[in-house]
């Protein structure tokens, strides 16, 4: 019996720099994506297809098993939990920062901070190390309009250049962790369709090994 | 409050409905059947009790996904089951107080505070047999045929066996010199099969040493294969590691000599839930289906806390999983024997005569329902004085 694998790519920057990793583990979809509407996408091979989804939605696709394979960064990983997933490859790819912000040349205030941020359980694990009791605000995007118009003390956000921040006269303050794409896979199908999804993760590693080698 | 709040469940809670609810019962029968003729004795367990003897010897997991209430009559804290074992071994350590070996089934609802996977909800209707008093590898094996020929009986095909001993991270975890909290996230990367942290935690551990060997085993996983592997990575581990590794061994040969055509898996990492486990662990898993069906292991301290260790091992399943995986069965519920509104003497002693063995519904003054919607396919007419039962013609 012919096993189908599906995997599931986050929209934007990481499928840009997923896709020639991929090709290079001999998956290429047919048709081009950027230019479709479609949210499936047969590959060359015919076994495999491709899911493009919002990446804080591939973690639940790939838990639930409608893909047995997913790209997202380590960042949603973290927020969204990983029950139920393996994490085995860092493809080192979308890489940037998780860090806090606030208004430029300004302080922390004592006592509670109000911070504003989609990462709502990051944000709360990462100010509790710090031994500080934060009121955090969920947004969905946006974050530096809130410490500008007064809503928040600090963000907690992706930092790739910093650009964005000082444009909207905020500094980068602590970085949290670094974050790049991983690769995540269903748990019963690392079991169930194992020999057909080891080679694709090995020879996404091998992609990988050889984009470190000349840096 | 609105209409709808009235109505609606919470989260996670669900009523099990016709025809779901019968086959579900009557899987039930079926099961606890087979379990009788294994030998093993039912229990029911109260669905409350005391918060210490629910959680004893337990991680935290199974803390948070206990429900707490406070006892009125001692102001104790009392738990709802989130798991029947610990129950299962309470009853052994102190109710039974036998010497040899017990064996014993249980089937009844356990509450979650959070689902325990996506979509399986807070309230599992748990099933499961405990083996207690003997720590062979005999028992292990009773153990994981029983489950294999529980998910057979349940009609579950391409049944795909992991098998894991968690004796062997442990042994390497306990090499490792780090301190607990390292550990801890050691042991998270590890179940997560998250090859770059543990690079990150491990560091360039030395070739050899217990860090370079947990790291090459998160690696591995697939068929009979990866056991040759996993000798040659633990080949200069410790006595510990060494054992249970044979403990694995022998026990996938012995499986595989039962059921030659079973897909077998094995798996280092494989740790997750309740944390009481201290032995060779295994899940069954199917194509299609994001969660084990079926999952278990050895479990020897639990008994313990309730003062008699006692070597136990067990399994359970959800038996709502096993008959939305199965989907519905050809073989449907037999159909009834529809009966007019008459208060006769005749119609009541066939009716009677009937019900022995059929179904038979009988309508009621000013029912509406024709006998096809009330699921009958023959009906009940007299002939010449005579009440027969006569197809329904459609």
């Amino acid at each position: 019996m012919t096993q189908t694998v599906t995997i599931a790519l986050s929209k934007g920057r990481i499928l840009d720099e997923t896709l020639p990793l991929l090709a290079e583990a001999g998956v290429e979809p047919v048709d081009d994506i950027a230019r479709s509407r479609k949210l499936v996408f047969p590959t060359t091979r015919p076994d495999v297809r491709l899911l493009v989804i919002r990446a804080t939605d591939v973690p639940t696709y790939v838990q639930y098993g409608g893909a047995d394979l997913g790209v997202t960064g380590k960042d949603v990983l973290m927020e969204h939990g990983a029950e139920g997933l393996y994490e085995p490859l860092d493809l080192k790819i979308a890489c940037c920062r998780l860090m806090t912000a606030g208004r430029k040349d300004e302080q922390t205030p004592e006592g509670r901070v109000r911070v504003a941020t989609k990462f709502v359980n990051l944000a709360r694990q990462y100010y509790a190390r710090q031994g500080r009791q934060v009121d955090v605000i969920k947004l969905y995007g946006a974050m530096e309009l809130a410490p500008i118009l007064g809503l928040a003390d600090e963000i907690v956000d992706i930092v790739d250049t910093g650009n964005t921040l000082r444009a909207n006269g905020l500094e980068p303050r602590e970085l949290i962790c670094h974050i790049s794409s991983r690769l995540v896979v269903n748990r019963t199908a690392m079991k169930t369709k194992h020999r057909v999804l080891q080679p694709i993760i090995d020879d996404l590693g091998a992609a990988v090994a050889r984009r470190q080698v000349p840096a | 409050m609105t209409v709808s709040d009235r109505w609606l469940l919470p989260d996670g809670v669900e009523d099990i409905l016709p025809p779901q609810a019968a086959r579900i019962e009557q899987l039930r029968r079926t099961l606890l059947d087979t379990w009788q003729r294994w030998g093993y004795q039912q229990i029911i367990p109260p669905l409350i009790e005391y918060l210490e003897s629910l959680l004893t010897g337990t991680g935290t997991d199974l803390a948070l996904q206990t429900f707490k209430l406070t006892d009125q009559l001692s102001g104790r804290l009392m738990g709802v089951r989130a798991d029947t074992t610990p129950q299962a071994a309470r009853i052994d350590a102190h109710s039974l107080h036998r010497q040899g070996v017990s064996r014993l089934c249980y089937c009844g609802h356990v509450v979650h505070t959070r689902p325990a996977h996506m979509l399986t909800g807070r309230t599992p209707l748990q099933a499961g047999c405990e083996l207690f008093g003997s720590a062979s590898a005999e028992a292990d094996q009773e153990i994981i045929i029983l489950m294999l020929e529980t998910l057979h009986a349940a009609g579950l095909e391409q049944i795909h066996l992991d098998l894991a001993h968690v004796a062997v991270v442990q042994g390497l975890l306990a090499g490792i010199d780090a301190d607990a909290e390292t550990q801890a996230a050691i042991f998270d990367a590890v179940r997560r099969k998250s090859i770059p942290e543990l690079d990150e935690l491990l560091g360039s551990a030395p070739a050899g040493s217990a860090g370079e060997q947990l790291r090459a085993l998160a690696r591995l996983s697939g068929g009979p294969e990866v056991l040759e592997e996993a000798r040659r990575i633990l080949k200069e581990a410790n006595p510990s590691v060494q054992d249970a590794l044979a403990e694995l061994a022998n026990t996938a040969e012995m499986i595989s000599k039962a059921y030659p055509h079973l897909e077998m898996g094995f798996d280092f990492c494989e740790l997750r839930g309740y944390n009481y486990h201290t032995g060779l662990v295994f899940a069954a898993f199917v194509p299609g289906e994001g969660q084990a069906v079926a999952q278990g292991g050895r479990y020897d301290s639990v008994g313990r806390d309730f003062g008699r260790a006692r070597p136990a091992t067990g399994f359970s399943v959800d038996l709502r999983l096993l008959v939305a995986v199965h989907g519905p069965s050809e073989d449907a519920m037999p159909k009834a024997i529809w009966a007019p509104a008459l208060a006769e003497v005749g119609l009541r002693v066939k009716i009677a005569e009937l019900r022995q063995k059929e179904t038979v519904i009988q309508a009621l003054p000013g029912d509406l329902e024709t006998p096809a919607d009330l699921g009958c396919d023959r009906v009940l007419v007299q002939r010449d004085g005579q009440w027969q039962v006569e197809v329904l013609n459609s």
